[in-house]
């Protein structure tokens, strides 16, 4: 059978210039001169002498996909996924290559894209659903499905402002899980929403592969959404396919995959860490955070029931005595304080003392008894004259791969977020009938 | 139905006929700029009416009372608001053509359509505009007991169609520049204040004289003069004024297609 979708040596290139955007703004300029002019000047200079202006996003992107496929594209930060799906969805061309597509496509890149404030509800899903590609007609006939589905009946005749920002989201998805195209492509839709909705979409889009036989192509972080989705996998890096195939196999080559180089945790030093909550005169901060595999790998991609390890530095200009060190552990998206566990170093007994200069901490987990979520590491340090407390210091994908995705769909209905070990046994009377 | 991208794509005829296979979206965000537009104002779709109102007022106690401009030997009010129907809707078309893209950058950013939709839509919104504040014109009529040369009124809707030509030709060519360079948005309103002074919009054309010609090269010109001429029926109506208004739009239209494609692809990425 002919391929739905054929990209040949697909590559593009972006022009760094573009992509800094013209839109900052002077204040902004101003306050960066001003809290580090060290710095400030440094980029300066860096930016007028560099010569590297081109980046690629995407080198020599080579796949088919099969009609009624699922494919999962995952990959760390900036390795290509969401610009890959520009480019299949058409709103930016490629640099080199050429992509064949057979049948209608439509893609899924935000939900509620083009969601007008002063519209209402019902005046909202015709809009939107014409900006995805539905006909009028289909909007009409499935108007009362969608509308049953986003929940949201009561508030149809009231402006979208007026929605909480869950309703808004509910009503998107809605209009968007009721499209009919042949190819359908979905980018990070699940990040979306609280946990009970994320399951009512993950819930959808498992009838819509299973039922419709419809092609879709699925980027996200949420491995476990992917593995229990879709059956093969591309893993992009640097714009480049490591990997295609098997969801399985994928995505055991991802967690094994070093992210050393991606910088989106690590160093805590960076003013892009937010939120941060500390005093000004601290003489203590945090500067480095690391996931440690079984392996000893440096990786926040964690198989479920692997043991792992976190290692977290922080320097101090002074000895500070009587400082409190802190680890938490929350499921993401979840409330601010709703952690599983917050761990102190004192009640593992050893000194509350930190010494001038770096001090490491490190916290093993020799029993990873964490359901298969993503987690948010938070790092405390609190005493006299000292306050620092990173809310989202990195994150930890716990990685379930060992089971399959059809039983993987009940398993993962099971609340909670830890994998208790327990053991169940029945007794059963032994009546005859 | 096969879509084969690539990284080059000349204009061709497809593009046209995608237009009208995307014409549910066009009427959606004609639709939709119509309904937003007067929305959480106190007096709503009354501002149609009051700005042209309020110009004509001004215009007609400046221009005509202590200016002493010649008007064809028509009630100065009446004269100007005809001149001031076609130039505002002229002028608001093309700033809401102008802009179209950039207002809409969410959507251009995540979804496919011909982005073309975009500035012809936001023109045709201000039909609307024009057609309530029509109504001021027959109201102006009945108060100057001026009757109107009711055959020429056929030609109005060819007026409007050369004046569509001409904002949406250049609304596209603005439209495509805007996305990269946002001096647009600023150089608009001030080159449209300058442009009103040189159409015969408060004063009829014969008052440059010689210079008359220089008048004659603005596309709107024409335009506006052949309505006085057809509504009024004070000065007979000066085709070729009018074809070379329409030849005009003609280009200008083909010219903002063919520049809007060449750029479009590109939206995405620069805007």
């Amino acid at each position: 059978m002919d391929p739905i979708i054929e990209s040949k040596n697909i590559s593009k290139r972006y022009n760094i210039n573009h992509q800094r955007g013209g839109y900052i703004s002077l204040r902004e300029v101003l306050t960066n001169a001003f809290k580090n002019p060290f710095r400030f000047l440094k980029k300066k200079v860096a930016r007028a002498f560099s010569t590297k202006e081109e980046f690629w996003a995407l080198r020599d992107i080579n796949f088919k996909v099969r009609k009624g496929e699922a494919v999962g594209i995952i990959g760390p930060n900036g390795a290509g996924k969401s610009t890959l799906l520009k480019v299949l969805s058409q709103i930016t061309p490629p640099t080199i290559g050429e992509i064949k597509i057979h049948g209608r496509i439509a893609s899924l890149l935000e939900v509620g894209t083009g969601f007008h404030p002063e519209l209402t509800g019902r005046e909202n899903i015709f809009l939107n659903g014409a900006i995805l590609g539905m006909p009028k007609i289909e909007i009409v006939r499935k108007f009362d499905d969608i509308v049953s589905f986003s929940g949201v009946e009561k508030f149809l005749d009231t402006p979208l402002k007026h929605y909480s920002s869950g309703m808004q989201v509910r009503l998107a998805f809605a209009v968007a899980a009721h499209m009919e195209p042949d190819i359908l492509l979905i980018d990070e839709v699940l990040a979306v929403g609280d946990a009970e909705f994320q399951k009512k979409c993950l819930a959808k889009m498992h009838e819509i592969i299973k039922k419709e036989g419809r092609t879709i192509l699925f980027v996200s972080h949420n491995l476990q959404a992917i593995n229990q989705l879709c059956p093969r996998s591309i893993l992009l890096k640097n714009g480049e396919i490591v990997k295609d195939g098997p969801t399985q196999e994928v995505l055991s080559e991802y967690a094994n995959m070093s992210n050393s180089n991606s910088d989106k945790y690590g160093d805590l030093t960076s003013s892009r860490i937010r939120p941060r909550i500390g005093e000004m005169d601290t003489d203590f901060s945090w500067t480095k955070i690391k996931v440690l595999n079984s392996k000893g790998e440096e990786s926040t991609n964690i198989l479920f029931h692997d043991p792992f390890e976190i290692i977290f530095s922080g320097e101090a200009m002074k000895d500070c005595p009587h400082t409190v060190i802190a680890l938490g552990l929350r499921v993401k998206s979840k409330p601010e304080n709703d952690y599983i566990f917050m761990k102190t170093q004192v009640t593992d007994g050893f000194s509350d003392y930190i010494k001038k200069g770096i001090n490491e901490f490190r916290v093993k987990f020799d029993i990873n008894i964490l359901a298969p979520k993503i987690y948010e590491v938070a790092i405390c340090a609190d005493g006299h004259k000292v306050f620092d407390w990173i809310p989202i210091a990195t994150e930890l994908n716990i990685l379930n791969l060992g089971i399959q995705p059809d039983i993987s769909w009940r398993m993962n209905h099971q609340s909670g977020d830890l994998d208790y070990p327990c053991t169940w046994s029945i007794n059963q009377s032994l009546n005859k009938i | 139905m096969v879509i084969i991208i690539r990284p080059k794509k000349r204009v061709t005829w497809n593009d046209i006929k995608e237009i009208w296979q995307y014409r549910e979206l066009l009427y959606f965000f004609t639709w939709r700029d119509i309904k937003v537009k007067y929305k959480q104002t106190a007096i709503g779709i009354t501002w149609a009416v009051f700005q042209p109102f309020m110009s004509m007022v001004v215009f007609s106690i400046l221009f005509g009372h202590f200016g002493k401009i010649p008007s064809d030997g028509v009630p100065y009010p009446i004269f100007v608001f005809i001149g001031l129907l076609l130039w505002q809707f002229f002028t608001s078309s093309l700033t809401n053509a102008s802009s179209s893209l950039v207002s809409n950058q969410s959507i251009v950013t995540k979804v496919y359509f011909p982005r073309l939709v975009l500035p012809i839509a936001s023109t045709l919104t201000n039909f609307v505009d024009f057609i309530i504040s029509s109504f001021i014109l027959i109201c102006l009529m009945i108060y100057y007991q001026f009757l109107p040369n009711l055959i020429g009124l056929f030609i109005l809707p060819l007026l409007l169609i050369i004046t569509f030509m001409i904002a949406v030709g250049s609304g596209m060519i603005l439209a495509s520049i805007n996305v990269k360079y946002r001096d647009v948005r600023y150089a608009l309103p001030y080159f449209m204040q300058m442009l009103l002074f040189v159409t015969p919009v408060i004063y009829p054309p014969s008052i440059a004289g010689k210079y008359s010609w220089i008048l004659a090269m603005n596309p709107m010109t024409g335009v506006i003069k052949a309505a006085r001429s057809a509504i009024l029926g004070t000065t007979p109506t000066n085709w070729l004024l009018l074809a070379i208004s329409a030849i005009v739009g003609v280009l200008l239209i083909l010219i903002g297609v063919i520049f809007f494609k060449k750029t479009e692809r590109f939206f995405a990425d620069v805007i």
